[in-house]
Parts: C-alpha cells; sequence; structure tokens
C-alpha cells in the first residue's frame, strides 16, 4: 500500500525545562535533561481517504505529532513522506500545505480575530492564487458564500467576525476553510471539543459527508472512543509520546492488545451499568514527560505489570490483521 | 445546531455588539471625560489648522513701542517683550506644537510598530539585536540625549522630531513586540502558516491588526508629553529658534519678565494645560472605548 503521508520513526524533542535549563546550554544542571522527548519512534502510515483515529490521554502527544506532520513543531528525528516527497525543505512543505488542511481544538481562536468570515474563507484562495468564480471582491464574497453553503451556514454570516459565533457555527467555519482547496488529507484535533452532543453528531456527519464527497483522508485526534468508532478506519494509541497499539479500528477496540487500551475502553462511560469494567478502568495519572518511567512507561499503572516491565520497554508487535501493539504480554507472540 | 435555531443564535451574538451606529467615536462620546477630551482636541487641532485666519496680527511683527502690554482691546493677550500680539504668537504656536507632537509621535509610532513586529516574529538574533538598542537607547537620560544630539545636528524642528522619535521609539517597539511574542504561537497564526500564508502575510494581515490596537492609545496619551517636551527644550533654547513662535518659546521670554508682566506666562501656560489635558483625557477615553473586554472585535 503507498501511503498518503507516511511518518517513519519520528521524534520530537524540546529544549529543557524551566529558566536555567534554557540558560545554561547542555547538561550543566544536573538532574534536568538537556532535552525533553515529547515523541519518539513514531512510525505511521495514512492511506489516501481513509480517517486514521488518533487516540491518547491528554499529554500524550497526540497534538505535538499533529503539528509536527504540518511542519509546525521542529522534528528532532526520523523522517516524513507526503506523496512520496520527503518533507524537509521550506518548498517540500509548502506543497504539503496546499493539500492538507489543519482544524484545531480551540475554532473560535484559530480563526484570525480582526477578519470577516468571508475574508477568512476567501484567504486560501487569495495565498495559493486558485482561480476565483468571478475576479476581485465580487469572486472572493462568491466563493465564500459558496463554502458557507457547503457546511450548511446561511451566507449572511461571511460579515460576522469570528468571536460574534457559537461554538457550532466557528466549527462548521472552520471546516469549510479546511475542505476549501480540495486538500487530500485534513488533520482534524479535537473537532467535536466544546460542543454538545447534538451539534457533536452534525459537525462529524458533515465532515465524514464531505469526506466520502470529496475523497479526503482524516487524521483525527481525540479522546472519544464512541466517535473513533463510528468514524474512524484505523487506529492508533499513544502513551506518553510512544506508539502503544495501531491497526484497524474495529479490531483494536473489539480485542486491545495493550493494557493501556483496554483500560481506556474500560474507562469509556457505559450506558449499561452492568457492563462497566471497574477492574479494568484506567488507575492514577499520566505520569508527567519529565519522569518517564523505565521500562515499559506504563508500568506504573498497569494490571498486569510484572517485573521484565519495570527493566525492559517492549518493542510494537505484529499481532497479525494489521493490529500492532506494544507489551510483553501481548497475546499472537 | 438546528437551523431553526440559528436566528435566535444570530440575535444574542447582535446585542453583545455595540448598539448600531455607534464605533469607536460613539463609545468616546458617551464618556464625559473622552468628550471633553475630543473637544479640547478638536479645538486646539483646528486652531493649528485655521491660525493664519485665526490670528488678529503678524505674530512675528515686531512694534518695540507697544512691549510688555497688559491685555487690551488691541491686543487681547497683550504684547511680548518685542511688542509682538502673544494671542497671535500662542494661536500660531499651536501650530509649531501640533506638527511637532503628531509629527514625531506619528513617525515614532511606525518605527515602533514596524521594528517591533520585526522584533517580535522574526529571527531571534534580530530580536535580541534591536533589544539591545532599544535598552541602549532607552537608558540615556532624556535632556543630556537632546543636548547631545542638537550639539550634533544642530538647533531646529528638524533636531527636535529626530531626538523625540528616537527617544520614544523604544517604548513603542517594545510594546508592539511583547504583543507579537504573546500571539505569535497562538492557534489563528498557527492555522494561517497551515493553509500556507507567508510570514509576511501573517505579520501583515494577522498580526498588525491585533497589536496595533493598544499603541494608538498608548500613542494618544504620548502627544501631551511630547508637547510638553517641545515646550520644555524649547524654553532651554534647543528647541525651535525663536522668530518661530512656540508656546516654549513665550514662556521662557515670559519667565525673564515674569515679576512685571505676567501675562506672558498665563497666556502661554494656559493653551498648554488644555492641549495636554486634551490629549489626555481623549487617551484615556479611546482606551476605554477601545477595551477589549467590551467585545469590540475582540482577541478574546
Amino acid at each position: 500500500m503507498s501511503a498518503l503521508y507516511a511518518v517513519r520513526d519520528l521524534s520530537v524533542s524540546l529544549p529543557g525545562q524551566g529558566f536555567l535549563g534554557r540558560l545554561l546550554p547542555g547538561r550543566l544542571l544536573p538532574g534536568a535533561p538537556a532535552r525533553i522527548d515529547i515523541l519518539q519512534g513514531i512510525t505511521l502510515a495514512l492511506a489516501a481517504g481513509e480517517t486514521f483515529a488518533l487516540v491518547g490521554e491528554s499529554g500524550s502527544g497526540k497534538t505535538t505529532l499533529a503539528r509536527a506532520m504540518l511542519g509546525l513543531v521542529p522534528v528532532s528525528g526520523g523522517s516524513l513522506h507526503f506523496d512520496g516527497v520527503a518533507l524537509g525543505s521550506a518548498r517540500a512543505f509548502a506543497g504539503l500545505r496546499r493539500s492538507t488542511a489543519m482544524m484545531f481544538q480551540d475554532p473560535v481562536g484559530s480563526l484570525s480575530p480582526r477578519m470577516t468570515v468571508g475574508a477568512l474563507l476567501a484567504e486560501p484562495f487569495v495565498i495559493h492564487r486558485r482561480p476565483l468564480p468571478l475576479p476581485g471582491r465580487a469572486g472572493r464574497a462568491a466563493q465564500a458564500a459558496a463554502l458557507l453553503d457547503r457546511v450548511g451556514l446561511p451566507a449572511r454570516l461571511a460579515a460576522r467576525y469570528p468571536h460574534e459565533l457559537s461554538g457550532g457555527q466557528a466549527r462548521r467555519v472552520c471546516v469549510a476553510r479546511a475542505i476549501a482547496l480540495d486538500p487530500r488529507l485534513v488533520i482534524a484535533d479535537e473537532p467535536t471539543a466544546g460542543l454538545d452532543v447534538s451539534v457533536q453528531g452534525e459537525i462529524l456527519n458533515l465532515m465524514t459527508g464531505l469526506g466520502t464527497a470529496l475523497g479526503i483522508g482524516f487524521l483525527v485526534i481525540t479522546h472519544n472512543l464512541a466517535m473513533v468508532r463510528h468514524i474512524a478506519d484505523r487506529i492508533a494509541v499513544l502513551y506518553l509520546g510512544r506508539l502503544v497499539e495501531s491497526g484497524p479500528a474495529a479490531a483494536v477496540l473489539a480485542r486491545p492488545a495493550h493494557p493501556y487500551t483496554q483500560s481506556l475502553i474500560a474507562s469509556e462511560p457505559q450506558p449499561d451499568p452492568r457492563r462497566r469494567r471497574a477492574d479494568l478502568a484506567i488507575r492514577g495519572e499520566i505520569p508527567g514527560i519529565l519522569r518517564r518511567p523505565a521500562g515499559c512507561a506504563f508500568h506504573g499503572r498497569c494490571p498486569r505489570a510484572e517485573a521484565i516491565c519495570r527493566v525492559t520497554e517492549p518493542d510494537l508487535r505484529d499481532l497479525g490483521a494489521g493490529q500492532q501493539a506494544a507489551c510483553h504480554f501481548a497475546p499472537g507472540q | 445546531m438546528s437551523f431553526a435555531a440559528e436566528p435566535a443564535l444570530g440575535a444574542t451574538a447582535t446585542a453583545r455588539r455595540p448598539p448600531p451606529g455607534r464605533g469607536v467615536l460613539g463609545r468616546l462620546a458617551r464618556d464625559p471625560m473622552g468628550l471633553a477630551g475630543l473637544v479640547l482636541v478638536c479645538l486646539v487641532v483646528g486652531v493649528a489648522l485655521f491660525a493664519p485666519w485665526l490670528a488678529p496680527q503678524d505674530p512675528t511683527r515686531i512694534d518695540v513701542a507697544r512691549k510688555f502690554q497688559g491685555p487690551s482691546l488691541a491686543h487681547w493677550a497683550g504684547t511680548d517683550q518685542l511688542g509682538r500680539d502673544l494671542l497671535s504668537r500662542i494661536i500660531h504656536g499651536a501650530r509649531t506644537a501640533l506638527s511637532i507632537a503628531l509629527g514625531a509621535t506619528g513617525i515614532a509610532g511606525a518605527c515602533g510598530l514596524i521594528l517591533g513586529l520585526v522584533a517580535g516574529y522574526g529571527p531571534r538574533w534580530l530580536d535580541a539585536g534591536l533589544v539591545l538598542v532599544f535598552d541602549a537607547l532607552s537608558s540615556l537620560p532624556m535632556v543630556m540625549f537632546a543636548m547631545a544630539v542638537i550639539t550634533v545636528v544642530g538647533p531646529g524642528t528638524g533636531t527636535l522630531i529626530l531626538v523625540i522619535v528616537l527617544v520614544s521609539v523604544p517604548g513603542y517597539a517594545r510594546l508592539i513586540r511583547a504583543q507579537t511574542l504573546a500571539l505569535k504561537g497562538a492557534d489563528f497564526v498557527l492555522a494561517e502558516r497551515c493553509i500556507g500564508a507567508s510570514g509576511t502575510r501573517i505579520v501583515l494581515c494577522h498580526l498588525l491588526p491585533n497589536v496595533a490596537g493598544p499603541l494608538v492609545i498608548l500613542i494618544s496619551m504620548d502627544i501631551p508629553v511630547v508637547i510638553m517636551l517641545e515646550a520644555g527644550l524649547s524654553y532651554l533654547n534647543l528647541g525651535v529658534r525663536p522668530p518661530t513662535p512656540s508656546w516654549g518659546n513665550i514662556l521662557y521670554d515670559g519667565y525673564t519678565s515674569l515679576r512685571f508682566a505676567p501675562s506672558m506666562i498665563i497666556a502661554a501656560g494656559i493653551p498648554l494645560i488644555l492641549a495636554t489635558l486634551g490629549f489626555t483625557f481623549l487617551g484615556e477615553g479611546l482606551r476605554d472605548a477601545l477595551d477589549p473586554r467590551l467585545g469590540y472585535g475582540a482577541p478574546r
């Protein structure tokens, strides 16, 4: 399978924490690491047109991964390939930006506050010098109206400023901006955060509807497993900046191999109280990325942890049928 | 959301906005201090603009026979030590004061805006270099610095403007730089980068409109300071050259004859106080009228 976007062995690290860490270069400060690994050894392949879900708790590195994939965060190792082209040069990223789009977690905050919705929607066409239906101002207005219509918003919203929109409207404007240039991949960071359930459903239906109609692939970042079940073809689970499990969404959700995935599924709100699994539900907090445990990073919270987990870090192993997990006790060894 | 609910949502959004037809000026006029400031500033600007028509006499015409006269029907504000009509000199002095104050703050504001944006959004080394220059400039004592520049370049209106620009650019640039740094990592800037906007476009179309507001307020509050500065430097004989009427020059001349002709100090002091108060009130009124918390095009 030739991937649309291939991430190989990606790592992202940031300079050490704190004022002293920044002031003193290298390892002059005992105890504080010079660089903090936010992501390590991430390998993913997104096929064209598929919906890929990235799940994990807050602080697991989901958003950083998405930002690194768009060149918003400097990468410290590994390689990124979009459509077969290695992303390294500014020219390669410019090419990437023509055919990808990002939807941020905070829809109002991701719209430039002093621009009207109409100007924001016409902007991608202006930047990439795409032909407009009419020249000049009228063409930009017509394009904005057409985009608003595609996401089911009335054309009069074009005159509004972002802070005058409701959460759902702002989301739809972000969707419209994302699909403006017929991208091949849309990265959506928590596309349903902050919306009430009925609006969440409408936004998801809108995204998947447009996705199938236009052949857009999605990388959806979420911790909402119900949503993953609803829309995702494949899934990857991140824990403390590393991939712990990946595979076809249906298979992973039905037979999770990694205890972390099992705990995530068990922690999901369950309408039927008899089906709750308190024994598997996740315990404790995600340890800080600065205090990454030795061995398997999950061993402190894992119900199945044994001596080996505290010493050796498990590798991602193939479990068959495209499923992979990084656990010493994953089935199918 | 269902579209039946749409008009209701739209209505609340409209209700949060200021009442229609009331922009910044409308909100400014509702504040009594702001209104007073606006009126005073309009008065001073009007006097400066129409000085040749308003002034009853030629401000430089010398009539030594009638020197040090008090207010009379012929000379409403009296005459100075050379018998020149004080009212005319004050009216023309408004021109000098405003052209220096507006010219200098305008140039300084533009330079500060550009340098601040470059320092905030540009590469790190450039930022470090610019901040060093700003710190160096603002560490110099103002009057000493002004005297040094005037010694080198020679006194005059141009030199005065140059000094004021050099002295006030660091403050403006620092304000803009701080705001640019705060917005640099904001989601909307990242979103613009994602859709492929160039650095120039991000700075000009997205950062500039969001950082310029506070600068307008700071400048309008600095204008009275600059008017005072011009008067002070002219008083020290470092500013506007003598035949040109300036409030500072009139004050200086009046100071030497304070004991027997106090009308000169009073005549030059009143417009200085009014202009200073007017611009200060206007600045404070603008600050309130543009306050983002009132929901005017605010970055939340």
